[in-house]
């Protein structure tokens, strides 16, 4: 089993005119390179309506929208984050329960309000009381305030994760941007923070620095817009792991920490 | 046959990169099925004079035959045209030059004589885009990245040249190659190492727009995984031919004309 958990699907009220074809072109590769689930989001409208990183209500809901039938459609192969804007906690609160009662297993926030934010608070309490993860974008050391995004570091989401010991956090793509060696330390005295390998980055040394910052118990798979680069840091861990330690970042870890039943074997 | 045209040995002044010898690069090619590597000694591109990295890294050529070396010419600094007579002796498979790292002007006078003396002793020039991801680097690490004009003014500037250009992203080699006449377009190689495969695909949408000729398997490794570069090609829908041209084919008609 491999469960990528870090994936994105785009729908047609993007911006992108060819939606369908990266769609079936990340599910083609998933059966290529051996994922069983692709565990994913939609950020809303990804800009079309409303900014990517600070989706409205309204976009939000017409991706998870577009998700859940992703979802259905691709029993066997597709699970789904639901996609919220904290800075509308009503609406917010309200589209977790609806969405996670359809049957998503993971709540994703992106970068609409910085993760120590105690606006976050009320998601996250109805994450801890649903059981279910919190996979939360990080730009790795944040120097500054980038565009279009309120972007968030390791320390910003220890802080969150402090305050919500019993929800499992996922510090998304640690190769995906930013200094991750800025990162990894923060995450060392941060349990309940996990580290997702995804991004396009595959710097030599990342992967073993990231085993000796949290541990492989602490290791999620993923992928989000490059493929390639997920397969290739598989392989790499593939030599640097026994055989039982790799299983626990393919699926194990992940089977863990999404409800019981998300995923057939676990 | 697969040879990587973008590889590195000697520290990273930036982080600490593990398996940066030799004897590791070798066995990180034996872990990727790597049968040669173009190499560069990386510690040389921030030195002052880039030439001092030379003559180790034409020993550790000597030494390993599966290693060729590439050595560095910055061409501001006099004495560099008697790199480019010693690369010819050394088997180098090219030359390179990174101007934005050396401080000078990527498509200046200096880089225009380089591009020229190249063309004329049958050398190809390697010029790389960047080394790392813009969004990690070291706060000091404050070299710009190559400009795709630069590309473009020295490909026209020496007609004779050809040029290998690492670390490319889509973008990049699209106006660079769009922006080319089909002659100048032929003279130009691109590494697959910074280029996305799926979903987004822009790998297998090059292969189909600018062509296989025109690519070359390179990884960047120690600094960036091997393994990255056998994974984008393991994704791609291509013939046994085109993946040969990109493994191993083109690089090696590209090292074989070199005079």
């Amino acid at each position: 089993m491999l469960i990528d958990v870090h994936a994105h699907f785009l729908h047609e009220r993007t911006p992108r005119a060819d939606w369908r074809e990266r769609n079936a072109s990340r599910l083609r590769a998933g059966e290529r390179v051996g994922i069983t689930f692709h565990v994913a989001s939609i950020l809303g409208s990804w800009g079309q309506t409303s900014p990517t990183y600070f989706p409205s209500p309204a976009d939000c809901r017409y991706g998870n929208d577009r998700m859940l039938d992703l979802q259905r459609e691709h029993p066997g192969r597709v699970r789904a984050y639901v996609t919220v804007n904290p800075n509308y906690t009503d609406e917010a609160l309200a589209e977790m329960r609806r969405c996670l009662d359809a049957g998503m297993i993971g709540l994703k926030l992106a970068a609409s309000r910085r993760a120590d934010d105690r606006l976050l608070d009320p998601v996250c309490r109805l994450a801890a009381e649903r059981g279910v993860p919190v996979l939360h974008h990080v730009w790795q050391h944040r120097r500054r305030d980038y565009p279009a995004q309120e972007a968030s570091d390791a320390r910003e989401l220890a802080a969150l994760a402090a305050r919500h010991a019993g929800v499992p956090f996922i510090l998304a793509h640690i190769g995906g941007g930013g200094d991750w060696l800025h990162s990894l330390p923060v995450l060392r005295d941060a349990p309940n923070v996990l580290v997702d390998l995804s991004g396009s980055g595959v710097d030599g040394g990342m992967l073993e620095a990231c085993l000796d910052a949290v541990g492989v118990e602490r290791l999620l798979w993923g992928c989000d817009l490059t493929i390639e680069t997920g397969w290739a840091k598989l392989r790499y861990l593939e030599h640097l792991l026994p055989a039982e330690e790799i299983e626990l970042v393919r699926w194990r870890n992940a089977a863990r920490i999404f409800p019981r039943g998300a995923f057939p074997s676990d | 046959m697969r040879i990587d045209v973008n590889a590195f040995l000697g520290a990273y002044p930036f982080r600490r990169v593990p398996g940066t010898s030799p004897e590791a690069l070798l066995a990180a090619m034996e872990r990727t099925g790597v049968d040669e590597a173009w190499v560069t000694h990386l510690p040389g591109i921030f030195w002052r004079d880039p030439h001092e990295g030379n003559a180790w890294l034409f020993q550790a050529g000597a030494r390993h035959r599966r290693l060729r070396p590439v050595p560095a010419i910055q061409p501001e600094i006099a004495g560099w045209d008697e790199v480019l007579r010693a690369a010819g002796s050394a088997r180098a498979p090219a030359v390179r030059s990174d101007p934005t790292f050396y401080g000078i002007a990527p498509s200046g006078p200096a880089m225009r004589e380089l591009a020229a003396a190249c063309a004329a002793a049958g050398m190809p020039l390697m010029l790389a885009v960047r080394l790392e991801d813009g969004r990690q680097r070291h706060p000091n690490d404050a070299a710009g990245e190559l400009p795709a004009a630069a590309v473009r003014a020295l490909i026209r500037a020496a007609p004779a040249l050809r040029l290998v250009v690492t670390h490319a992203d889509r973008p990049f080699i699209e106006e660079v190659h769009f922006g080319a006449t089909p002659e100048e377009a032929r003279r130009l190689w691109w590494d697959i190492s910074w280029v996305w495969g799926p979903p987004e695909d822009h790998l297998q949408t090059l292969l189909e727009t600018v062509g296989a000729d025109r690519f070359v398997f390179g990884t960047g490794q120690p600094l960036r995984l091997p393994e990255n570069g056998v994974a984008k090609l393991d994704l791609l829908e291509l013939e046994g031919a085109a993946r040969a041209a990109i493994e191993s084919g083109n690089a090696s008609r590209l090292q074989a004309s070199a005079r």
